[in-house]
């Protein structure tokens, strides 16, 4: 006898934001990336539509970066030159875009200026031809001087910017809505702040409710990787279920959590039985990028050409169409 | 939980003179206030003292769909009048209403197939509104039954197990409550429920108060939807609240503008 197998039926989907624009937009990039859209559980082909492949960034800083020293054969050629280094990460290791971390504006490092940080971006968006995404120090007040300067240099050409957090989301926002750039929405792994920001923003303009990617914070393996997993998780199953205030793409900095961790970066002189650093940083930046793929992320942000490379594989299985 | 908006109804003197006069403006008023505080649903009813409810039908729901895109309810007990709207109608409608009596549910279920509408069940028939929750859920198993008879599946059903008076018949909350909870075991998918909210309050002090406290322990019981007056800011914000704790929505800060907002 047949088994008719029970497949479920969500009621909505995400939304798709499109980052990057071409010169047909107002931009320079020779394409742009789709993100979102999905109408089922991640990759269940066989429930609904996967229609965008997630896409993973490597990350550019305007400082040379106090990284473990076995990026050093990888990026140290380029540390100094942020063009170069994004060049370097889509012709050599095959990022799909690039994300600049703009540390050097912290007032406790390098306090680089406004201007110099808006010129860095431009730099950048010279260097390579991908979508570009631009966050900031990650010192508040500092930040907000640097988006405005940032979203007029780079108008037209469709950043993604951050953060915007719960207790500072105006600046970054109005830079947004000003330029045409879309808005990375951070909270601090709770599912009720995430949508209360998405809320305000949306608040802020109704148009930006599509300009939004949702930073939902995510931990590396072993610290915490579950609260982020079951986080994203709901938010999915919010989106999927008619919550409009949830339904954005999802976006994590799964290179800079993992490479902050021991595990990743403890030599094999100090803990002989966890076998060869850089492998084991490998390994441990990939296992948890590939969580995230399962709850439903879209943008990932890794830091270690080989773990790149590891999760392009993995992506490539996934969108496997398994639908029956 | 839907919310059926229940202003547009000749019952009201405004609607019932907008109807005489022709004048879409209460009407469409209506419509858009309804929508724009959270209603799913606009409840279309000429009145009880309307002498052409079929033409009054029609023109309701023309006038209806120029100023709001909610689905609407077509609320008469004259069929010709709900087949005329329905074929007016721009989206699936809902049928509002039809008892557990066979030829009534003859005649519905077979325009509800045509139209691909909804339909409200009323938990009674020929011989009046049942005593207890048992013979309430009995009649609802003849709803299910005789619509699936039709190609109706249960999840089109709305069954309302009728609510009287809390001040007349106080014995008959709680067999609401029981009845509302064992509709969902009669079939799978389980059939819809539904009441005409202000029905319990009918001739008592505090009537909002009433209905919204009804409202919340229905929806604790397994309530899906509720003809209401979605301009009632209390009774929208207790409804938002009663989401939150039945985990429908996932809370945030704004949870009751979120609620009524999701038509804006």
């Amino acid at each position: 006898m047949a088994v008719e197998i029970l497949k479920e039926k969500y009621r909505s989907k995400v939304g798709e934001v499109v980052l990057g624009a071409t010169k047909e937009d107002g931009g320079t990039r020779s394409h742009t990336i789709t993100v979102g859209g999905e109408s089922a559980l991640p990759y269940l082909h066989f429930e609904g539509e996967i229609p965008n492949r997630p896409v993973v960034a490597l990350e550019v800083w305007d400082i040379v970066p106090e990284w473990n020293p076995c990026f050093e054969q990888y990026y140290g050629d380029v540390y100094n030159d942020p063009g170069a280094w994004a060049k370097k990460c889509v012709e050599e290791y095959g990022a799909d875009l690039i994300q600049v971390r703009l540390k050097g504006a912290d007032p406790d490092l390098k306090d680089h200026s406004p201007e110099d940080c808006a010129a860095t971006v431009k730099k950048v968006l010279e260097a390579v031809s991908v979508p570009v995404m631009v966050i900031g120090c990650g010192k508040a007040d500092k930040d907000n001087t640097i988006y405005n300067p940032i979203a007029e240099a780079a108008a037209g050409e469709n950043l993604v910017m951050g953060v915007g957090e719960l207790e500072n989301y105006k600046a970054v926002t109005s830079a947004c809505m000003a330029n045409n750039h879309v808005v990375i929405a951070q909270s601090p792994i709770d599912i009720n702040i995430c949508k209360q920001l998405n809320i305000l923003i949306a608040e802020m303009s109704p148009a930006m409710s599509t300009r939004i990617i949702i930073d939902p914070t995510v931990a590396a393996l072993g610290y915490g990787i579950e609260y982020s997993y079951s986080i994203m998780e709901r938010a999915r199953n919010g989106a999927l279920q008619g919550d409009k205030m949830l339904a954005m793409p999802m976006y994590g900095n799964a290179g800079f959590e993992s490479w902050r961790q021991k595990e990743a970066n403890i030599s094999a002189d100090e803990q002989p039985g966890w076998g060869e650093q850089e492998e084991r940083g490998i390994l441990w930046e990939a296992t948890t990028a590939m969580a995230y793929l399962q709850s439903g992320i879209d943008i990932l942000v890794m830091r270690h050409p080989e773990a790149l490379k590891a999760i392009k594989g993995n992506i490539d299985d996934l969108m496997k169409n398994n639908s029956y | 939980m839907i919310i059926i908006g229940e202003r547009i109804n000749g019952m009201f003197k405004d609607i019932a003179r907008a109807i005489n006069d022709r004048d879409p403006g209460p009407v469409q008023e209506w419509a858009k206030k309804q929508e724009y505080n959270g209603a799913h649903y606009l409840d279309i009813n000429v009145g009880p003292s309307s002498t052409e409810p079929v033409e009054a039908m029609k023109w309701l729901v023309e006038v209806a769909q120029e100023a709001s895109d909610l689905p609407l309810a077509l609320d008469s007990t004259k069929y010709d009048a709900i087949e005329a709207g329905l074929k007016l109608c721009k989206q699936p409608a809902m049928i509002n209403s039809v008892p557990a009596e066979m030829a009534k549910m003859e005649r519905v279920f077979a325009m509800a197939a045509e139209y691909g509408a909804e339909v409200i069940g009323l938990a009674m028939n020929e011989e009046g509104i049942p005593k207890d929750a048992d013979m309430r859920v009995g009649l609802a198993a003849e709803l299910v039954a005789t619509a699936d008879a039709f190609g109706i599946s249960p999840d089109m059903l709305y069954i309302d197990p009728l609510a009287l008076p809390c001040n007349v018949a106080q014995d008959h909350g709680p067999e609401v409550m029981r009845t509302l909870r064992e509709i969902k075991m009669i079939s799978d998918p389980a059939p819809k429920t539904t009441v005409g909210l202000s029905n319990i309050s009918q001739g008592t002090k505090n009537r909002e108060l009433i209905n919204r406290t009804f409202a919340v322990m229905a929806m604790a019981n397994g309530l899906d939807s509720a003809i209401a007056d979605a301009c009632d800011d209390e009774l929208m914000a207790a409804v938002a609240s009663a989401r939150i704790i039945l985990d429908m929505d996932i809370y945030c800060d704004s949870f009751v503008d979120v609620f009524k907002q999701r038509n804006r």
